[in-house]
């Protein structure tokens, strides 16, 4: 077979693939490791890191909808500390890249988590949660404000040892100005999208469904919505996107480069499919191969 | 090593309305432990997230294991209409399983109540097992089992295994009512209770193993995604910070489905 290349470069930092994992929907890479060889993943995304630990939202957290699911987890985590001490390590000796992602409350709450991490070996890059749906300060109100957005971007940048990306809501009227107040502020790269915020009601029992009321759509549901925002978001920056949605095949991921994005991102999928990433990674390597491509860096973008 | 494949429908039938038992051949049924579960998949994918159920039996030499399920919603009635020959995506084993080895050579009462039946005949046989293989290890067994009414399932099997006490909520057999009250009428004596069944059953087996100052072992239920401790979608709460989370919230897919009842919080 012709050898063709899957390497990509973002934020200056090179991966062999662009296949990565969603932040909270690998833990820390610990458990997939015993049924896939992270060696081979472009890179594992942490669980949302933050400068405590964090209780996250009471049971019930997990819904089903069509397609898709509602989480409402809040952001549970041990704190940064005992990521570095405990979790960074088996990271380390992964054999993938890794990305370490950071939630807080405040503005000083992120960078305490990032004055930590920059203390560490290991760490590719960091990715700012700045639009989780399911915390109540910081997360989500703070990514659907650009003067907010650029002010964070920038407070993480001046503090970072590690190159910054910017993990972004699709709960916004226009990304494009989002993705813009990232790139002024500082970021290396942008990620998009978090989940859609959602509801789901217990119609007999005439409850929500979540101990939160509502939750974060994820899954192939929200797949075009992610698309479209990528799209927009890579036309509005100049800086790398990463791309995520609802991926569950190689199709799935090379419409989000052709979109606009360097690398892709798989999340809920692992969950009902534990090799999906695997498949996406030799699925892409074959559709290049089947086109004539030799370089996966061809299909960023080509569709616009 | 647990693992994701498709597993064969050797059998299924129907044990009582909405009540299943399918037996598949899978490859790992010679490592399930009592209590464990697997997650079954939809062929529907619009129904992404998996079904975990509890196993009922394993038969490790023929590589098959049994699960008696009831049909709660789309997925567990899609599997209910599979045939037998066909076969469907089974990830497991999942989940620590009771400490059968505590109960060896003791008194133990198993108490299952509706669907929280089945992995109690699991629990039974890894114990009759150990028993015949080392008789001094011999554990003497009591089942009380709560059912909705007379229309039970599984309950033939339990008789052979051990002396079986029923309740049902309608009084239609045995005792009207809950297990508990069963459990107190017959006044049954035990060293240590071992359990699966609903929240509220959990909560007065809990109360009546400390009132008796007997160890308690819970089998746990919540909405899962991932069924291995990644995503802490199935969390329930302890009464001391966990080991693993540094939180007071504990794994049920990972850490559970069993907990020293003790160790988590009902309330």
């Amino acid at each position: 077979m012709k050898d063709v290349n899957l390497k990509v470069r973002i934020a200056g930092v090179d991966f062999q693939n662009p296949v990565f994992t969603c932040s909270g929907t690998y833990g820390m890479g610990q458990e997939y490791g015993e049924l896939i060889d992270l060696s081979k993943l472009g890179a594992v995304t942490t669980k949302g890191i933050a400068d405590v630990a964090w209780e996250g939202n009471p049971a019930p957290r997990i819904w089903e909808t069509p397609s898709g699911m509602l989480n409402c987890i809040g952001l549970q985590g041990t704190g940064v500390e005992v990521f570095c001490q405990r979790d960074l390590p088996f990271l380390r000796e992964a054999g993938c890249g890794v990305i370490v992602n950071v939630c807080g409350h405040t503005n000083e709450e992120y960078l305490r988590v990032v004055d930590r991490l920059a203390e560490e070996e290991g760490i590719d890059l960091l990715e700012i949660n700045i639009s989780c749906p399911n915390v109540k300060a910081g997360g989500l109100s703070l990514g659907t404000d650009p003067k907010l957005v650029e002010e964070i971007t920038k407070e993480c940048k001046a503090h970072a040892g590690q190159p910054v990306m910017m993990k972004l809501t699709p709960n916004v009227t226009d990304i494009k100005e989002i993705a813009r107040a990232a790139e002024a502020g500082g970021a290396d790269a942008i990620s998009l999208i978090n989940t859609l915020t959602g509801m789901a009601i217990d119609i007999e029992r005439q409850t929500f469904r979540l101990s939160n009321r509502t939750g974060g759509l994820s899954g192939p549901a929200i797949r075009p919505i992610a698309v479209r925002l990528v799209y927009e978001a890579a036309h509005a920056v100049q800086i790398p996107v990463v791309g995520m949605g609802g991926i569950a095949s190689a199709e799935d991921a090379i419409e989000f480069m052709l979109a606009g994005a360097r690398a892709v991102s798989i999340g809920s999928a692992n969950f009902w499919d534990p090799q999906v990433t695997l498949d996406v990674i030799d699925g892409i390597r074959d559709y290049l191969v089947r086109h004539g491509i030799d370089d996966v860096n061809d299909l960023v973008g080509a569709v616009h | 090593m647990k693992r994701k494949e498709l597993g064969e429908i050797l059998t299924q039938r129907e044990l009582a309305p909405g009540i299943f038992s399918m037996e598949l051949k899978v490859s790992f049924a010679d490592q399930v432990r009592a209590g464990q579960f697997v997650s079954l998949f939809s062929k529907d994918r619009s129904r992404l997230l998996p079904r975990p159920i509890s196993v009922c039996e394993t038969d490790a030499e023929n590589g098959t294991i049994r699960l008696v399920y009831r049909t709660a919603g789309a997925g567990t009635t899609e599997f209910s209409q599979m045939a037998e020959g066909e076969k469907l995506a089974v990830f497991g084993p999942l989940g620590n399983g009771f400490p059968t080895r505590k109960a060896l050579g003791k008194k133990v009462l198993l108490v299952g109540g509706g669907i929280g039946i089945p992995p109690m005949v699991s629990c039974a046989r890894e114990l009759e097992l150990v028993g015949e293989l080392n008789p001094e290890y011999r554990t003497r067994m009591t089942f009380a089992v709560g059912y909705r009414s007379f229309e039970t399932y599984l309950l033939d099997e339990l008789e052979d295994l051990a002396p079986t006490f029923v309740s049902t909520d309608d009084g239609s057999l045995g005792t009207k009512g809950t297990v508990l009250d069963a459990i107190r009428e017959q006044k049954i004596e035990a060293d240590l209770v071992f359990a699966c069944g609903p929240m509220p059953m959990l909560r007065g087996i809990k109360e009546y193993a400390k009132e008796k100052g007997i160890p308690c072992y819970i089998s746990m239920e919540e909405r899962m995604a991932c069924g291995i401790g990644v995503c802490l979608g199935c969390v329930c709460k302890t009464q001391e910070v966990d080991d693993h989370s540094k939180v007071k919230n504990t794994r049920i897919c990972k850490d559970g489905p069993v907990f020293d009842a003790e160790e988590v919080d009902l309330s």
